[in-house]
């Protein structure tokens, strides 16, 4: 399903092989080989960030900060004891790219964090799983035996002073915790309940210590910008959005699945890649960073490039790369009634904004799609929306209102339509 | 240190503050709900977003740490209109029943709501309805109204020291709420009421019996333990309605313990008495309180005429007022006798110290120690909110260890432990003291033996903790004070403290402890054990305020005459002679001297209820019948003032007069572990019926051995015990308490159950039931 | 105090070995296992269980509780053998998957959150599993995906479970 085209995370999977995820098939192409030259090679941990830095990098979670700097933000002399986290909460609605690395590739992710701890002086990891994906989290763990019994990990490491834990750790159905503060939260055994930042993780972390927080995707390519040297990686993309990237496109496309591909590819491009849509119907619109990205119609997407610049630029954004495609069929009352659903279900509940807001967004898109729609409902929508927008703890209330604002920005004559008529103006979902 | 501007105004704040800390300190006030000063930061409720300066979006002031520079607005367009969408949320789904919400009138949401709400709703989708959850006998609830602002729950977690509050659930299902079926245990749960700035808490005992703004408020002082917290009581119709804590930082912060806030039931108590009453004939006849007091003026002189002056002695509860006692001893001297006593559970009388004793620091200080130690105390039931304080202190790394004879959970982290049966305290701490000369290659004073001490391990953790730490305390207990050896207890930690450089403080049991002393009421001793022929009792219920309930109540039985002078009839109603009804702290002034040796005065809230007169003005009356000079006092503040002439703390001393000889004693056999449960403590609280109808009240009469003894004793955990001490017999539930030494067998004292039991630490006899 | 013991000694080894990845004074981290393992034992947690658990790790129950009932995988009422959940968000709905969802409840014979009444299933309505390319998918017992499950397929696996 998993379709590799030209890429640096999956560089030599080959995903017909149920071995290939294993560690010796992971050194054959060129594995623990990034790991093998720093601590053979003496290479400091300056030089990593500098290489990081280099490689202009921007975390794969749906941010986008870039990863060097990221790294260098943590206090590396700071005498107590440091962790790194590795996010593989995935469970944004239309992304499953860290699934994918997870079970094909799970060795790329630990070298990427095992240089990661050593870049920053951190001795302790944890992986925090998608509980949906428990399947994912067994793989890890046989993964970290496999690293473990090869000497990659654990006390001193191909037997230098370097010393490194690395250790699973699963969810259980929140898509808060993919929220960095939340999933630490979660991880000290609580409610994945967001904290308020500042204090950011660098200095307040994991059981209050220091903590560099990064996505699978983004530890993932760390060995090959180690390997291949930063210039290269940001060379396959294109300035500040360095590198290749993994889109995960799914809706009414013929083949749905993940697609590494340089950054800056055009749109139209990796629909093509995808076998066109789906029943050779038209493109009615596209979700571009997963279901918190703003919707932007055919025309529009049809014009960008995949990068972070070029989809901000159209008024979305680029988020985790994924990649939702919508048909002509598609009622966007429906589809957004759905996304509203989905903030409201996972609002963790503790700040007023959210909490309330969420819930009365869907309850007014319910509404209207089930025609009890008011002529003053669209306007109502916006304006909670911006009462929630930037005053919340976390960016969870953002992310439900943005899909609201894209909807209404692009296909507000639909929702128009169905307050008034009643019905659908598309027959689809 | 960072200069800032808020709305305008020019400050310095230090760094690490946050704009509502730098807000506060120049009055402005920022709106919020889940901010509270002594919780750690939430930023949940969203309330306080203010406008700063080249943010992009508006900040919560409660979290927002301020940097160099920073200009702050609170009232701009960008602020209010934030606030304002906050508070339309808040709204939606709260009900709008202010008119029938026991909060309405001091409801922070209703009070922001005027000034930030819009008028009319534009949320017209069916509002969430919340079921109620029984949290026990204090604390009501109403759900629906809560506002997820999280504080109750941060402080049954940080401040009582355990989690009984959560909020299970997620998003808009989410619920404040016990573990399912527990109830809301801590000894400081009322303060959730105070904290819930809506009305989902809600006092359960006040509940719908008055509006706040029918209720005057007035200050008054905790008559309950030595810490002397502030209160507001409010009153309507001259009842007392409500306690509430009224903020003094150096002492109760902004808390009280819930004796504190729910004991007032007791001032309404259907058994409150309102006339003086005589027995004639073995039946009790109303009197005026003219034919009352001469009753016991001829009474008395009749008795030391035929007696001597010897034959009377006087007791009081430590719960009197400086004013009362001074006035009880002088009536006394006058008639000269000198047997009056407020130590009423004391077993020892043997220290002699040169003042009176006390912490020994302010509360302040003691609870900024780098490392406590406290030697025989229930801690958490007998100073609640200096438990509280510890725990805050060792969140700040201070270091506490415990020399004790149980080992109930004080909720903080101990650094040295060591549990010993109750006569083999004084053992402890010498174990403590030897472990501190071997490892600092001291010796110990000459008066301290310590042949045959043994030094565990535990007594080791005990000693580190001193270990280069500065300023160090060490505080005795109830327990201790209560100890059969307390001299020599007092002697050991006090040349314990002598050797690691800690100040000795010793904990007041109640209100007026280290008052009671200054006043003179204490140097009898045991005025039970050899009976006299007259006994005034002040507030004191023989049976439940003193150490031996059997033999008080003997002594008093035997009694040719017997005055009691209290609020209510009960136990007096059997054994006196005349009843003399006197006023409770709420209805009458006077000054309570606490821990830290500092006198607060109050006067009475309420007029005395019926025909009930202040104690004091019938000491004065009393002196006046019997011609005794020096007691033409016009108010309780001259009184007061004669007593505290001079520098009180010059008084205060817990310095030995001489040394007293220490020497490790065996112990052997079953003994009893007596203390007095929290709710017992005193007349006020033993009749508050929110406060029996709790866990720690309905626990108290229970049993309890570690599981040893259990076996030993052939008793199980669940099943029924018969204790005989001399004469008296009680039938005990049994409970598991693996907190106990060996052969100790915890009954608690001054119970309905175990009042006809003996002394508090001595050999008990356990059988199955 | 639990006066039975509800957790198996293989339960407890496996909460153990979670345990063992957590700093000392950290056990708390292992209460979503612990509680997973304590679910995978008994279906679904009682409040036996969940205090239990809050038992074994050294916390409040309540604070166990909070756990329980945030995350949508822990069962606090019965299921049946087979809890079988459908992932309805956007990106699946768009291939197939609401329409999987509407399949099973018609088949099955009930709505979601039901059992049926023999006890064999319990259908759930899922949030986004992070699978969304293999739309339409199930999860079998919260740790089994299946992926792809048009009707046929559908069929084939109900036909399987016992
Ligand atoms: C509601 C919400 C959900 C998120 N979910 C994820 C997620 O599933 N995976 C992820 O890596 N980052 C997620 N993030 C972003 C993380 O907070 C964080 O920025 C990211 O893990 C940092 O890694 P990166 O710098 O490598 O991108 C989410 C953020 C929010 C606000
Ligand atoms: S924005 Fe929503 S998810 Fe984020 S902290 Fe607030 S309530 Fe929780
Ligand atoms: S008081 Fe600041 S967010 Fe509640």
């Amino acid at each position: 399903m998993t379709v590799y085209v030209k890429g640096v995370v999956f560089e030599g999977v080959d995903f017909d092989d149920p071995n290939s995820w294993k560690i010796d098939a992971y050194i054959k192409r060129g594995g623990y080989a990034a790991l093998k030259k720093i601590l053979q090679e003496g290479i400091t941990q300056d030089a990593i960030i500098a290489e990081m830095k280099a490689s202009a990098l921007r975390g794969r979670g749906g941010a986008g900060f870039p990863t060097g700097l990221k790294w260098s933000f943590m206090p590396r002399s700071f005498p107590g004891q440091k962790y790194l986290v590795c996010n593989t909460d995935e469970g944004e609605p239309g992304t499953f790219k860290d699934l994918d690395i997870i079970v094909n590739n799970p060795h790329a992710l630990i070298e990427g964090m095992i240089i990661g701890g050593f870049a920053m002086g951190i001795s302790v990891g944890y992986n925090y799983i998608h509980g949906e994906v428990f399947e994912a989290y067994q793989r890890f763990e046989a993964a970290l035996e496999e690293a473990r019994a090869a000497g990659f990990l654990g006390e001193r490491i191909l037997g230098t002073d370097f010393s490194f834990q690395l250790h699973g750790h699963h969810g259980y159905g929140a898509y808060i915790c993919g929220e960095e503060t939340a999933l630490l939260e979660s991880l000290e055994g609580k409610k994945g309940q967001p904290r308020f930042k500042p204090p950011f993780p660098a200095s307040f972390g994991l059981y209050g210590k220091p903590t560099t927080i990064n996505n699978t995707e983004t530890f993932a390519s760390v060995p090959y910008i180690i390997r291949e040297g930063g210039q290269k990686f940001l060379e396959l993309g294109k300035p500040n959005n360095g590198g290749t990237k993994l889109f995960s496109v799914s809706g009414h496309v013929n083949r749905p699945g993940n697609y590494e591909i340089p950054l800056g590819t055009p749109f139209s491009e990796l629909l093509e890649m995808c076998g066109g849509m789906r029943g050779g119907k038209k493109l009615k619109a596209v979700i571009p960073g997963g279901s918190s990205a703003p919707v932007l119609p055919a025309d529009i997407m049809m014009q960008c490039t995949m990068d972070y610049d070029s989809i901000a630029k159209a008024g979305s954004m680029l988020g985790s790369g994924a990649v939702i495609v919508m048909d002509e069929t598609t009622c966007m009352v429906k589809a957004l009634e759905r996304l509203s659903y989905f903030y409201f279900e996972e609002s963790c509940g503790q700040c007023t904004p959210c909490r309330e807001g969420t819930g009365w967004l869907y309850r007014v898109v319910h509404r209207i799609e089930h025609g009890q729609g008011r002529a003053e409902d669209l306007d109502l929508l916006l304006s909670v929306g911006a009462n929630i927008a930037g005053r919340t703890i976390c960016a969870l209330g953002d992310a439900a209102v943005m899909p609201v604002q894209g909807m209404l920005k692009h296909f507000r004559a639909e929702f128009e339509h169905h307050i008034e008529h009643k019905n659908c103006v598309a027959p689809g979902y | 240190m960072l200069e800032i501007e808020i709305d305008g105004k020019k400050l310095t704040v230090p760094g690490g503050s946050t704009v509502m800390d730098a807000a506060h300190s120049v009055g402005v006030h920022i709106p919020h709900f889940c901010y509270h000063k002594k919780l750690s930061i939430a930023a949940n409720c969203r309330m306080c977003l203010v406008q700063v300066e080249k943010a992009p979006k508006p900040l919560p002031a409660c979290a927002t740490p301020v940097t160099d520079g920073m200009k702050v607005h609170t009232h701009s367009d960008m602020a209010v209109t934030a606030q304002k969408g906050v508070m339309e949320f808040l709204l939606i789904n709260h009900p709008l029943d202010c008119p029938i919400c026991d909060q309405g009138g001091e409801c922070q949401l209703q009070d922001l709501a005027v000034g930030y709400g819009g008028s009319a709703s534009r949320y017209e989708e069916e509002k969430r309805v919340v079921p109620n959850k029984n949290l026990g006998p204090l604390i009501s609830t109403d759900m629906t109204r809560c506002i997820h602002c999280s504080r109750c729950v941060r402080f049954t977690e940080e401040i009582a020291g355990y989690q009984e509050l959560g909020m299970p659930g997620r998003g808009e299902h989410t619920e404040v709420m016990t573990f399912i079926g527990k109830t809301v245990d801590s000894e400081i749960s009322g303060n959730v009421i105070d904290l819930c700035p809506v009305g989902a808490l809600t006092s359960k005992p006040f509940r719908y019996s008055a509006r706040a703004w029918e209720l005057s408020r007035r200050k008054s002082v905790s008559p309950h333990d030595g810490l002397g917290a502030n209160l507001v009581v409010q009153v309507k119709d001259h009842r007392v309605k409500r306690v509430l804590p009224l903020e003094n930082e150096a002492i109760n912060e902004c808390w009280i313990a819930d004796r504190d806030r729910f004991s007032y039931e007791a001032l309404n108590s259907e058994e409150r008495l309102t006339k003086p009453l005589i027995k004639q004939g073995g039946v009790w006849q109303e009197a005026d309180w003219q034919s009352a007091l001469e009753y016991v003026v001829h009474g008395l002189k009749d008795i030391i005429a035929n007696h001597g002056a010897d034959s009377i002695a006087a007791v009081a509860t430590e719960q009197a007022t400086l004013e009362e006692l001074y006035l009880l001893k002088q009536l006394f001297a006058g008639l000269g006798s000198q047997n009056v006593e407020t130590r009423l559970r004391a077993a020892d009388f043997g220290l002699k110290t040169q003042g009176a004793t006390w912490l020994g620091q302010s509360i302040v200080d003691f609870v900024g120690s780098d490392a406590v130690l406290v030697v025989g105390s229930t801690l958490r039931k007998e100073q609640p909110l200096i438990a509280q304080r510890l725990r805050q202190a060792v969140k700040k790394g201070a270091k506490l260890a415990i020399v004790n004879s149980h080992g109930d959970d004080l909720l903080t982290t101990l650094a040295g432990e060591l549990i010993v049966r109750p006569d083999q305290l004084v053992e402890g701490v010498l174990a403590v003291i030897k472990a501190v000369t071997e490892a600092r290659g001291v010796a110990a004073p000459a008066h301290i033996d310590l042949a045959g001490v043994e030094v565990t391990d535990a007594a080791r953790a005990v000693a580190a903790v001193f270990e280069g730490k500065d300023k160090t305390s060490i505080a005795l207990g109830n327990l201790a004070q209560q100890n059969p050896r307390y001299a020599e207890l007092h002697a050991a930690a006090a040349a314990l403290a002598e050797l690691v450089g800690a100040k000795l403080g010793v904990f007041a049991a109640a209100a007026n402890s280290v008052g009671a002393q200054l006043a003179g009421a204490t140097g009898a001793g045991n005025v039970f054990a050899q009976p006299k022929k007259a006994y005034v009792l002040l507030n004191t219920e023989v049976e439940f305020d003193t150490a031996n309930g059997a033999e008080a109540l003997a002594a008093v039985q035997q009694a040719d005459m017997v005055v009691a002078l209290g609020s209510f009839g009960s136990c007096a109603l059997e054994h006196a002679d005349v009843i003399l009804p006197v006023s409770p702290f709420s209805e009458t002034s006077g000054t309570f001297v606490n821990v830290e040796g500092k006198p607060q005065s109050f006067n009475g809230v309420v007029r005395p209820l019926g025909e009930t007169r202040p104690a004091w003005k019938v000491f004065r009356v009393l002196g006046n019948l019997l011609g005794l000079e020096n007691f033409g006092f016009n108010s309780s503040e001259e009184v007061r003032d004669l007593v505290l002439a001079g520098d009180v703390a010059a008084k205060l001393s817990n310095a030995a007069v001489a040394p007293v000889a220490v020497k490790a004693q065996a112990a052997s056999g079953v003994v009893r572990l007596g203390e007095v449960p929290i709710y017992q403590l005193d007349m006020l609280t033993r009749r508050a019926p929110a406060l029996q109808a709790t866990a720690d009240a309905l626990a108290a009469s229970q049993l309890k051995a570690n599981a040893a003894t259990l076996a030993k004793l052939g008793l199980a955990h669940g099943g029924n015990a018969q204790v005989k001490q001399g004469a008296g017999v009680a039938t005990l539930a049994v409970a598991l308490d693996a907190g106990l030494a060996d052969d100790v067998v915890r009954v608690a004292a001054n119970l309905p159950a175990t009042r006809a039991l003996g002394a508090l630490t001595a050999a008990i006899e356990v059988t199955q039931a | 105090m639990a006066a039975t013991r509800l957790l198996s000694d293989d339960a407890r080894k496996e909460i153990d070995r979670e345990l063992a990845k957590y700093p000392a004074e950290q056990r708390r981290s292992a209460t979503m296992s612990a509680l997973r393992i304590a679910q995978v034992e008994h279906r679904w947690l009682t409040n036996e269980l969940i205090e239990e658990v809050a038992e074994y790790i050294g916390i409040a129950p309540v604070a166990v509780y909070e756990v329980a009932t945030f995350y949508n995988m822990f069962d606090r009422e019965p299921v049946g053998r087979h809890k079988i959940t459908v992932c309805t968000n956007l990106p699946c709905a768009l291939s197939g998957g609401a329409d999987a969802g509407k399949y099973l409840q018609q088949k099955l014979g009930i709505g979601y959150g039901e059992t049926t009444a023999d006890g064999r299933f319990t259908l759930k309505e899922g949030e986004c599993m992070g699978a969304c390319g293999y739309a339409p998918v199930l999860l079998m017992n919260n740790h089994s995906m299946c992926k792809h499950m048009t009707p046929e397929a559908i069929d084939k696996k109900l036909a399987e479970l016992e």
